[in-house]
Protein backbone atom coordinates (compact mmCIF):
# COMPACT_ATOMS: atom_id res chain seq x y z
CA UNK A 1 0.00 0.00 0.00
CA UNK A 2 1.65 3.17 -0.90
CA UNK A 3 1.70 6.03 1.57
CA UNK A 4 -0.83 8.89 1.90
CA UNK A 5 0.97 11.51 -0.17
CA UNK A 6 0.53 15.27 0.97
CA UNK A 7 1.28 18.87 -0.32
CA UNK A 8 1.35 21.62 2.16
CA UNK A 9 1.00 24.97 0.62
CA UNK A 10 3.24 26.99 2.47
CA UNK A 11 6.88 26.89 4.17
CA UNK A 12 5.89 29.10 7.05
CA UNK A 13 5.45 28.45 11.24
CA UNK A 14 2.40 26.98 9.92
CA UNK A 15 2.63 24.77 7.38
CA UNK A 16 6.64 23.05 8.66
CA UNK A 17 4.11 22.15 11.67
CA UNK A 18 1.29 20.65 9.66
CA UNK A 19 4.08 18.76 7.58
CA UNK A 20 5.35 17.46 10.49
CA UNK A 21 2.78 16.16 11.71
CA UNK A 22 1.93 14.58 8.52
CA UNK A 23 4.61 12.56 8.37
CA UNK A 24 4.90 11.60 11.89
CA UNK A 25 0.83 10.50 10.70
CA UNK A 26 2.93 7.91 7.60
CA UNK A 27 1.94 10.56 5.12
CA UNK A 28 4.74 11.28 1.96
CA UNK A 29 4.89 14.82 2.13
CA UNK A 30 5.59 18.01 -0.80
CA UNK A 31 6.25 21.74 -0.01
CA UNK A 32 5.26 24.44 -1.88
CA UNK A 33 7.52 27.38 -0.77
CA UNK A 34 8.66 29.77 -3.17
CA UNK A 35 10.65 31.76 -1.13
CA UNK A 36 12.74 31.30 2.22
CA UNK A 37 11.27 28.97 4.45
CA UNK A 38 10.13 31.03 7.97
CA UNK A 39 10.27 33.57 5.59
CA UNK A 40 6.53 35.79 5.70
CA UNK A 41 4.84 36.32 9.08
CA UNK A 42 6.48 33.62 10.74
CA UNK A 43 10.07 35.87 10.28
CA UNK A 44 7.81 39.11 10.71
CA UNK A 45 7.03 37.64 14.24
CA UNK A 46 8.11 37.67 17.75
CA UNK A 47 7.73 34.83 18.46
CA UNK A 48 5.80 34.79 21.84
CA UNK A 49 4.28 31.77 22.58
CA UNK A 50 1.75 32.96 24.77
CA UNK A 51 -1.90 31.60 26.44
CA UNK A 52 -4.26 33.91 24.97
CA UNK A 53 -8.29 34.04 26.66
CA UNK A 54 -10.48 35.96 24.39
CA UNK A 55 -12.51 32.76 23.77
CA UNK A 56 -12.97 29.52 25.31
CA UNK A 57 -11.58 27.83 21.58
CA UNK A 58 -8.78 30.51 21.88
CA UNK A 59 -7.54 29.27 25.59
CA UNK A 60 -7.84 25.52 24.47
CA UNK A 61 -5.75 26.13 21.29
CA UNK A 62 -3.04 28.32 22.78
CA UNK A 63 -2.97 26.33 26.12
CA UNK A 64 -2.70 23.01 24.22
CA UNK A 65 0.22 24.67 21.87
CA UNK A 66 1.89 25.19 24.97
CA UNK A 67 2.32 22.23 25.93
CA UNK A 68 3.32 20.98 23.08
CA UNK A 69 5.97 23.70 22.53
CA UNK A 70 7.08 22.28 25.51
CA UNK A 71 7.03 18.80 24.41
CA UNK A 72 9.23 20.07 21.54
CA UNK A 73 11.66 22.34 23.35
CA UNK A 74 14.37 19.72 24.05
CA UNK A 75 14.72 18.62 20.48
CA UNK A 76 15.31 22.30 19.08
CA UNK A 77 18.45 23.46 17.80
CA UNK A 78 20.01 26.21 19.94
CA UNK A 79 19.76 28.73 17.39
CA UNK A 80 15.58 28.52 17.71
CA UNK A 81 16.05 30.40 21.06
CA UNK A 82 13.75 28.54 22.91
CA UNK A 83 12.86 30.82 25.91
CA UNK A 84 10.80 30.39 28.85
CA UNK A 85 10.89 34.07 30.36
CA UNK A 86 7.20 33.88 31.44
CA UNK A 87 4.78 36.95 30.29
CA UNK A 88 3.78 39.54 32.91
CA UNK A 89 0.36 41.28 31.75
CA UNK A 90 0.64 44.79 33.45
CA UNK A 91 -2.42 46.63 34.65
CA UNK A 92 -2.11 50.63 34.56
CA UNK A 93 -4.83 51.02 37.06
CA UNK A 94 -7.27 49.63 39.86
CA UNK A 95 -9.84 48.83 36.90
CA UNK A 96 -7.43 46.75 34.95
CA UNK A 97 -6.32 45.18 38.00
CA UNK A 98 -9.98 44.17 38.70
CA UNK A 99 -9.87 42.19 35.60
CA UNK A 100 -7.14 39.89 36.75
CA UNK A 101 -8.67 37.67 39.00
CA UNK A 102 -10.91 36.25 36.55
CA UNK A 103 -8.33 35.98 33.91
CA UNK A 104 -6.09 34.09 36.47
CA UNK A 105 -9.19 31.32 37.22
CA UNK A 106 -9.30 31.09 33.23
CA UNK A 107 -5.45 30.01 33.30
CA UNK A 108 -5.65 27.65 35.62
CA UNK A 109 -8.85 26.26 34.53
CA UNK A 110 -6.62 25.25 31.69
CA UNK A 111 -3.86 24.02 32.96
CA UNK A 112 -1.44 26.65 32.86
CA UNK A 113 0.31 28.33 35.98
CA UNK A 114 -0.93 32.09 36.94
CA UNK A 115 -0.30 34.52 39.87
CA UNK A 116 -0.88 38.04 40.50
CA UNK A 117 1.89 40.80 41.57
CA UNK A 118 0.71 43.20 43.52
CA UNK A 119 1.85 47.01 42.57
CA UNK A 120 5.07 46.41 44.89
CA UNK A 121 5.86 42.96 43.67
CA UNK A 122 5.83 44.29 39.90
CA UNK A 123 8.55 47.23 40.62
CA UNK A 124 10.27 44.72 42.39
CA UNK A 125 10.14 41.83 39.49
CA UNK A 126 10.71 44.31 36.70
CA UNK A 127 12.47 47.87 37.80
CA UNK A 128 12.73 49.43 34.72
CA UNK A 129 8.85 49.51 34.76
CA UNK A 130 7.53 53.25 35.68
CA UNK A 131 6.40 53.69 38.89
CA UNK A 132 2.41 53.89 39.88
CA UNK A 133 1.17 50.57 37.94
CA UNK A 134 -1.29 48.78 39.55
CA UNK A 135 0.15 45.16 39.56
CA UNK A 136 0.13 42.24 37.05
CA UNK A 137 -0.45 38.46 36.19
CA UNK A 138 2.20 36.56 35.84
CA UNK A 139 2.26 33.88 33.33
CA UNK A 140 5.41 31.89 34.00
CA UNK A 141 5.08 29.07 31.68
CA UNK A 142 4.83 31.29 28.35
CA UNK A 143 7.95 31.77 25.79
CA UNK A 144 9.50 33.06 23.41
CA UNK A 145 11.24 31.58 20.59
CA UNK A 146 12.64 32.44 16.68
CA UNK A 147 10.38 30.61 14.71
CA UNK A 148 11.85 30.71 11.37
CA UNK A 149 14.61 28.46 12.61
CA UNK A 150 11.94 26.18 14.24
CA UNK A 151 9.92 25.72 11.03
CA UNK A 152 13.18 24.63 9.09
CA UNK A 153 13.95 21.66 11.79
CA UNK A 154 10.03 20.61 11.71
CA UNK A 155 10.19 20.60 7.65
CA UNK A 156 13.89 18.67 8.05
CA UNK A 157 12.48 16.30 10.48
CA UNK A 158 9.30 15.74 8.43
CA UNK A 159 11.51 14.82 5.68
CA UNK A 160 9.04 17.03 3.37
CA UNK A 161 10.04 17.31 0.23
CA UNK A 162 10.51 21.10 -0.78
CA UNK A 163 9.88 22.22 -4.44
CA UNK A 164 10.52 26.13 -4.23
CA UNK A 165 7.31 27.18 -6.43
CA UNK A 166 4.31 28.91 -5.88
CA UNK A 167 0.61 26.99 -6.18
CA UNK A 168 -1.13 29.01 -8.43
CA UNK A 169 -4.72 27.57 -7.93
CA UNK A 170 -6.66 24.49 -6.62
CA UNK A 171 -7.65 21.75 -9.26
CA UNK A 172 -9.41 18.01 -8.52
CA UNK A 173 -6.91 16.28 -6.74
CA UNK A 174 -3.89 18.55 -6.36
CA UNK A 175 -2.43 22.01 -7.07
CA UNK A 176 -1.62 23.66 -10.44
CA UNK A 177 1.75 25.43 -10.40
CA UNK A 178 3.68 28.27 -12.54
CA UNK A 179 4.20 27.07 -15.92
CA UNK A 180 0.67 24.11 -15.78
CA UNK A 181 2.49 21.60 -14.25
CA UNK A 182 -0.68 19.93 -11.97
CA UNK A 183 0.76 18.07 -8.85
CA UNK A 184 -1.55 15.51 -7.87
CA UNK A 185 -2.21 14.48 -4.34
CA UNK A 186 -4.53 12.60 -1.70
CA UNK A 187 -4.59 15.78 0.87
CA UNK A 188 -3.89 19.30 -0.21
CA UNK A 189 -3.35 21.54 2.93
CA UNK A 190 -3.59 25.28 2.09
CA UNK A 191 -1.32 26.95 4.48
CA UNK A 192 0.13 29.63 3.13
CA UNK A 193 -1.21 32.69 5.60
CA UNK A 194 -2.22 35.72 3.73
CA UNK A 195 -1.42 34.24 0.30
CA UNK A 196 -4.49 32.23 0.86
CA UNK A 197 -6.70 34.93 0.56
CA UNK A 198 -5.14 35.07 -3.11
CA UNK A 199 -5.58 31.26 -3.98
CA UNK A 200 -9.10 31.37 -2.05
CA UNK A 201 -10.77 34.64 -2.63
CA UNK A 202 -13.93 33.46 -1.15
CA UNK A 203 -12.32 32.20 2.13
CA UNK A 204 -13.48 35.35 4.72
CA UNK A 205 -9.33 36.48 5.54
CA UNK A 206 -8.33 40.11 6.25
CA UNK A 207 -4.99 40.95 6.19
CA UNK A 208 -3.48 42.69 9.59
CA UNK A 209 -0.15 44.87 9.45
CA UNK A 210 2.31 45.11 12.09
CA UNK A 211 5.07 47.20 12.83
CA UNK A 212 8.14 45.42 14.80
CA UNK A 213 11.29 46.77 16.38
CA UNK A 214 14.65 45.52 18.00
CA UNK A 215 17.08 47.87 19.47
CA UNK A 216 20.39 47.29 20.39
CA UNK A 217 21.88 45.30 22.31
CA UNK A 218 22.11 46.72 25.88
CA UNK A 219 18.77 47.76 26.17
CA UNK A 220 17.07 48.24 29.83
CA UNK A 221 17.07 44.76 31.41
CA UNK A 222 13.75 43.02 30.91
CA UNK A 223 12.57 39.80 33.08
CA UNK A 224 9.26 39.16 31.06
CA UNK A 225 7.71 39.53 28.40
CA UNK A 226 5.46 42.31 28.96
CA UNK A 227 2.28 43.12 27.90
CA UNK A 228 -0.33 45.95 28.76
CA UNK A 229 -3.73 44.40 29.43
CA UNK A 230 -5.59 46.50 27.29
CA UNK A 231 -3.81 44.85 24.44
CA UNK A 232 -6.55 43.14 24.06
CA UNK A 233 -9.12 45.79 23.71
CA UNK A 234 -5.96 46.92 20.89
CA UNK A 235 -5.94 43.80 19.23
CA UNK A 236 -9.35 42.71 18.74
CA UNK A 237 -11.19 46.25 19.44
CA UNK A 238 -12.23 47.96 16.07
CA UNK A 239 -11.24 48.55 12.43
CA UNK A 240 -9.00 51.29 13.56
CA UNK A 241 -5.46 51.72 13.77
CA UNK A 242 -4.04 50.80 17.35
CA UNK A 243 -0.89 50.00 19.40
CA UNK A 244 -0.09 48.49 22.75
CA UNK A 245 2.97 48.12 25.06
CA UNK A 246 4.18 44.68 24.26
CA UNK A 247 7.90 44.11 24.47
CA UNK A 248 9.85 41.00 24.72
CA UNK A 249 13.32 40.31 26.13
CA UNK A 250 15.54 38.69 23.80
CA UNK A 251 18.78 36.18 24.54
CA UNK A 252 20.97 38.73 22.96
CA UNK A 253 20.65 41.53 25.42
CA UNK A 254 18.22 43.31 22.58
CA UNK A 255 14.36 43.84 22.89
CA UNK A 256 11.77 43.50 20.54
CA UNK A 257 9.23 46.44 20.66
CA UNK A 258 5.36 46.12 19.37
CA UNK A 259 2.89 45.95 18.75
CA UNK A 260 0.82 48.11 15.42
CA UNK A 261 -2.58 46.65 14.21
CA UNK A 262 -4.00 48.05 10.93
CA UNK A 263 -6.17 46.90 8.40
CA UNK A 264 -6.03 46.61 4.55
CA UNK A 265 -2.16 47.82 4.46
CA UNK A 266 -1.30 45.44 1.96
CA UNK A 267 2.57 47.31 1.04
CA UNK A 268 5.50 46.93 3.78
CA UNK A 269 6.14 50.26 4.23
CA UNK A 270 6.61 51.70 7.70
CA UNK A 271 3.85 54.02 8.84
CA UNK A 272 6.05 56.46 11.09
CA UNK A 273 3.41 58.43 12.59
CA UNK A 274 1.66 54.52 13.68
CA UNK A 275 5.29 53.70 15.11
CA UNK A 276 6.21 56.81 16.87
CA UNK A 277 2.69 55.88 18.61
CA UNK A 278 3.64 52.52 19.27
CA UNK A 279 7.17 53.64 20.49
CA UNK A 280 5.71 56.45 22.81
CA UNK A 281 3.54 53.87 24.65
CA UNK A 282 6.42 51.37 25.09
CA UNK A 283 8.22 54.37 26.43
CA UNK A 284 5.38 55.35 28.76
CA UNK A 285 5.72 51.54 30.39
CA UNK A 286 9.71 51.63 30.26
CA UNK A 287 11.26 54.97 30.27
CA UNK A 288 14.51 54.04 29.91
CA UNK A 289 13.38 53.13 26.58
CA UNK A 290 13.83 56.89 25.37
CA UNK A 291 17.67 56.62 25.62
CA UNK A 292 17.49 53.72 23.43
CA UNK A 293 18.65 52.98 19.87
CA UNK A 294 16.74 51.06 17.34
CA UNK A 295 18.69 48.72 15.12
CA UNK A 296 16.04 47.78 12.72
CA UNK A 297 12.01 48.12 11.86
CA UNK A 298 10.15 46.31 9.61
CA UNK A 299 6.26 45.19 8.93
CA UNK A 300 4.58 41.92 8.32
CA UNK A 301 1.03 40.87 7.45
CA UNK A 302 -1.20 38.80 10.12
CA UNK A 303 -3.47 36.66 8.23
CA UNK A 304 -6.92 37.26 10.12
CA UNK A 305 -10.76 35.76 10.11
CA UNK A 306 -14.13 37.85 11.62
CA UNK A 307 -13.88 35.86 14.83
CA UNK A 308 -10.43 36.06 15.36
CA UNK A 309 -10.11 31.89 15.49
CA UNK A 310 -7.87 29.98 12.39
CA UNK A 311 -9.62 28.26 9.95
CA UNK A 312 -8.19 24.38 10.50
CA UNK A 313 -10.51 22.10 8.43
CA UNK A 314 -11.97 20.69 5.60
CA UNK A 315 -12.66 23.27 3.06
CA UNK A 316 -15.99 23.71 2.49
CA UNK A 317 -16.12 22.94 -1.07
CA UNK A 318 -13.31 21.15 -2.12
CA UNK A 319 -12.60 17.55 -1.98
CA UNK A 320 -9.29 16.70 -0.24
CA UNK A 321 -8.69 19.87 0.38
CA UNK A 322 -7.57 21.27 4.01
CA UNK A 323 -7.28 24.59 5.68
CA UNK A 324 -4.80 25.89 8.25
CA UNK A 325 -4.56 29.67 8.13
CA UNK A 326 -5.68 32.71 9.62
CA UNK A 327 -3.91 32.53 12.44
CA UNK A 328 -3.55 36.38 12.90
CA UNK A 329 -1.38 37.55 15.55
CA UNK A 330 -0.97 34.05 17.46
CA UNK A 331 0.26 32.03 14.54
CA UNK A 332 3.81 30.81 16.12
CA UNK A 333 2.21 29.73 18.74
CA UNK A 334 -1.19 28.29 17.66
CA UNK A 335 1.19 26.54 14.92
CA UNK A 336 1.70 23.12 16.73
CA UNK A 337 -1.81 22.86 18.37
CA UNK A 338 -3.44 23.60 14.43
CA UNK A 339 -1.21 20.72 13.54
CA UNK A 340 -2.38 18.63 15.93
CA UNK A 341 -6.16 19.25 15.35
CA UNK A 342 -5.67 18.54 11.56
CA UNK A 343 -3.58 15.62 12.04
CA UNK A 344 -6.64 14.18 14.41
CA UNK A 345 -9.37 15.28 11.67
CA UNK A 346 -7.16 13.75 8.96
CA UNK A 347 -5.88 10.35 10.75
CA UNK A 348 -9.16 10.15 13.19
CA UNK A 349 -6.80 10.63 16.37
CA UNK A 350 -7.87 11.71 18.91
CA UNK A 351 -7.72 15.39 20.37
CA UNK A 352 -9.25 17.56 23.26
CA UNK A 353 -9.14 20.53 20.71
CA UNK A 354 -12.19 18.36 18.25
CA UNK A 355 -14.21 20.13 20.86
CA UNK A 356 -13.98 23.32 19.84
CA UNK A 357 -14.96 23.98 15.95
CA UNK A 358 -12.03 25.74 14.14
CA UNK A 359 -13.59 24.34 11.06
CA UNK A 360 -14.28 27.09 7.88
CA UNK A 361 -17.60 25.53 8.13
CA UNK A 362 -18.31 27.52 11.37
CA UNK A 363 -19.41 31.03 9.19
CA UNK A 364 -21.82 29.37 7.40
CA UNK A 365 -22.01 29.30 3.24
CA UNK A 366 -18.84 30.15 1.91
CA UNK A 367 -19.58 31.62 -1.47
CA UNK A 368 -18.73 28.92 -3.88
CA UNK A 369 -15.86 29.74 -6.03
CA UNK A 370 -14.77 28.80 -9.27
CA UNK A 371 -11.82 26.89 -9.71
CA UNK A 372 -9.94 25.92 -12.58
CA UNK B 1 39.47 71.87 16.86
CA UNK B 2 36.74 69.90 18.69
CA UNK B 3 38.38 67.62 21.89
CA UNK B 4 36.64 64.49 22.23
CA UNK B 5 37.01 61.20 24.17
CA UNK B 6 37.95 57.98 22.71
CA UNK B 7 37.60 55.09 25.23
CA UNK B 8 39.42 57.23 27.58
CA UNK B 9 42.22 58.69 25.36
CA UNK B 10 41.82 62.25 24.78
CA UNK B 11 42.04 63.21 20.89
CA UNK B 12 41.48 66.56 19.08
CA UNK B 13 39.46 66.14 15.35
CA UNK B 14 38.86 68.33 12.56
CA UNK B 15 35.41 69.90 12.72
CA UNK B 16 33.21 67.90 10.17
CA UNK B 17 34.93 64.52 10.37
CA UNK B 18 33.02 61.83 12.01
CA UNK B 19 33.30 59.84 14.62
CA UNK B 20 34.23 56.79 13.04
CA UNK B 21 36.98 58.24 11.44
CA UNK B 22 38.50 59.87 14.54
CA UNK B 23 38.47 56.12 15.88
CA UNK B 24 40.44 55.15 12.63
CA UNK B 25 42.96 57.75 13.37
CA UNK B 26 43.39 56.63 16.49
CA UNK B 27 44.09 53.60 15.46
CA UNK B 28 41.11 51.93 17.56
CA UNK B 29 39.93 48.94 15.95
CA UNK B 30 37.67 47.07 16.24
CA UNK B 31 34.94 48.84 17.11
CA UNK B 32 32.87 46.04 18.76
CA UNK B 33 31.97 42.47 19.08
CA UNK B 34 29.57 40.08 17.89
CA UNK B 35 27.70 38.19 20.03
CA UNK B 36 30.09 35.42 19.11
CA UNK B 37 32.99 37.08 20.01
CA UNK B 38 34.23 38.18 16.53
CA UNK B 39 35.65 41.34 15.89
CA UNK B 40 33.90 44.16 13.95
CA UNK B 41 34.51 47.07 12.17
CA UNK B 42 33.41 49.64 9.49
CA UNK B 43 32.11 48.28 6.34
CA UNK B 44 30.39 50.45 4.31
CA UNK B 45 30.97 53.82 5.78
CA UNK B 46 28.05 55.55 4.44
CA UNK B 47 24.98 54.08 7.34
CA UNK B 48 23.51 51.05 5.80
CA UNK B 49 25.38 47.56 7.10
CA UNK B 50 25.34 49.20 11.08
CA UNK B 51 28.31 47.54 11.86
CA UNK B 52 30.54 50.57 13.25
CA UNK B 53 28.38 50.44 16.28
CA UNK B 54 29.48 52.46 19.41
CA UNK B 55 28.35 54.24 22.34
CA UNK B 56 28.63 57.66 22.14
CA UNK B 57 27.40 59.80 24.67
CA UNK B 58 25.50 56.88 26.36
CA UNK B 59 23.88 56.50 23.00
CA UNK B 60 24.47 53.97 20.66
CA UNK B 61 25.48 55.22 17.33
CA UNK B 62 26.70 54.14 13.61
CA UNK B 63 29.66 56.29 14.07
CA UNK B 64 30.08 56.75 10.11
CA UNK B 65 27.30 59.15 10.81
CA UNK B 66 27.82 61.11 13.60
CA UNK B 67 30.18 64.32 13.41
CA UNK B 68 32.39 65.12 16.21
CA UNK B 69 31.55 67.60 18.40
CA UNK B 70 33.73 69.27 21.56
CA UNK B 71 33.42 66.87 24.55
CA UNK B 72 32.05 63.65 23.32
CA UNK B 73 32.12 60.87 25.35
CA UNK B 74 33.36 57.84 22.66
CA UNK B 75 32.79 54.33 23.79
CA UNK B 76 33.62 50.61 21.84
CA UNK B 77 31.55 47.84 22.36
CA UNK B 78 33.92 45.29 22.97
CA UNK B 79 32.30 43.19 25.99
CA UNK B 80 29.50 40.36 24.82
CA UNK B 81 27.22 39.75 27.27
CA UNK B 82 24.77 36.99 26.55
CA UNK B 83 22.52 35.96 29.07
CA UNK B 84 20.48 32.78 29.10
C1 LIG C 1 4.41 42.01 13.54
C2 LIG C 1 3.91 40.63 13.87
C3 LIG C 1 4.18 40.09 15.14
C4 LIG C 1 3.72 38.81 15.46
N1 LIG C 1 4.04 38.29 16.69
C5 LIG C 1 3.61 37.05 17.02
C6 LIG C 1 3.92 36.48 18.27
O1 LIG C 1 4.63 37.08 19.09
N2 LIG C 1 3.45 35.25 18.58
C7 LIG C 1 2.68 34.55 17.71
O2 LIG C 1 2.24 33.45 18.07
N3 LIG C 1 2.39 35.04 16.49
C8 LIG C 1 2.82 36.27 16.13
N4 LIG C 1 2.50 36.80 14.91
C9 LIG C 1 1.64 36.03 14.00
C10 LIG C 1 2.42 34.99 13.25
O3 LIG C 1 3.59 35.58 12.69
C11 LIG C 1 1.57 34.40 12.13
O4 LIG C 1 0.31 34.04 12.61
C12 LIG C 1 2.26 33.14 11.58
O5 LIG C 1 3.58 33.44 11.19
C13 LIG C 1 1.49 32.58 10.44
O6 LIG C 1 2.27 31.53 9.88
P1 LIG C 1 1.91 30.94 8.48
O7 LIG C 1 2.81 29.79 8.26
O8 LIG C 1 0.43 30.73 8.42
O9 LIG C 1 2.18 32.13 7.46
P2 LIG C 1 3.56 32.67 6.87
O10 LIG C 1 4.63 32.67 7.86
O11 LIG C 1 3.24 33.98 6.20
O12 LIG C 1 3.94 31.60 5.80
C14 LIG C 1 3.22 31.46 4.59
C15 LIG C 1 4.18 31.03 3.52
O13 LIG C 1 3.44 30.69 2.36
C16 LIG C 1 4.17 31.10 1.23
N5 LIG C 1 3.18 31.26 0.13
C17 LIG C 1 2.31 32.26 -0.07
N6 LIG C 1 1.58 32.04 -1.17
C18 LIG C 1 1.99 30.85 -1.68
C19 LIG C 1 1.60 30.06 -2.79
N7 LIG C 1 0.62 30.44 -3.63
N8 LIG C 1 2.24 28.88 -3.01
C20 LIG C 1 3.21 28.46 -2.16
N9 LIG C 1 3.62 29.16 -1.08
C21 LIG C 1 3.01 30.34 -0.84
C22 LIG C 1 4.83 32.39 1.64
O14 LIG C 1 6.00 32.60 0.86
C23 LIG C 1 5.16 32.13 3.10
O15 LIG C 1 6.46 31.65 3.29
C24 LIG C 1 2.96 38.07 14.52
C25 LIG C 1 2.72 38.60 13.26
C26 LIG C 1 3.18 39.87 12.92
C27 LIG C 1 2.92 40.40 11.55
S1 LIG D 1 30.10 51.73 8.36
FE1 LIG D 1 28.26 50.88 7.64
S2 LIG D 1 26.79 51.89 8.86
FE2 LIG D 1 28.62 52.84 9.43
Amino acid sequence: MSALHAIVIGGGMVGAACADTLARGGARVTVLEPGPVGGGATAASMGHLVVMDDSPAQLALTARSLELWEALAPALPPQADYHTCGTLWVASDDEELAAVEPKRQAYLAAGRRATLLTAAELSRTEPQLRPGLAGALRVPGDSVVYAPVVARFLLERAGATLRREAAMALTDGGVRLAGGVVLRADVVVVANGIGAAELLPELPLRQRKGHLLITERGAPAVNHQLVELGYLKSAHGGDGDSVAFNVQPRPTGQLLIGSSRQFERPDRDIDWPLLRRMLRRAADFLPALARTSALRVWTGQRCATPDHLPLIGPHPHLDGVFLATGHEGLGITTALGTAEALGAQLFGEPSALLAHDFTPARFGRVPEAIHA
Amino acid sequence: MPELTLDGLRVTARPGTTVLAALQNAGLSPLRRSLSGEPRGALCGMGTCSECRAVVDGVTVRTCLTPVRNGQDVRRLLEVNRDF
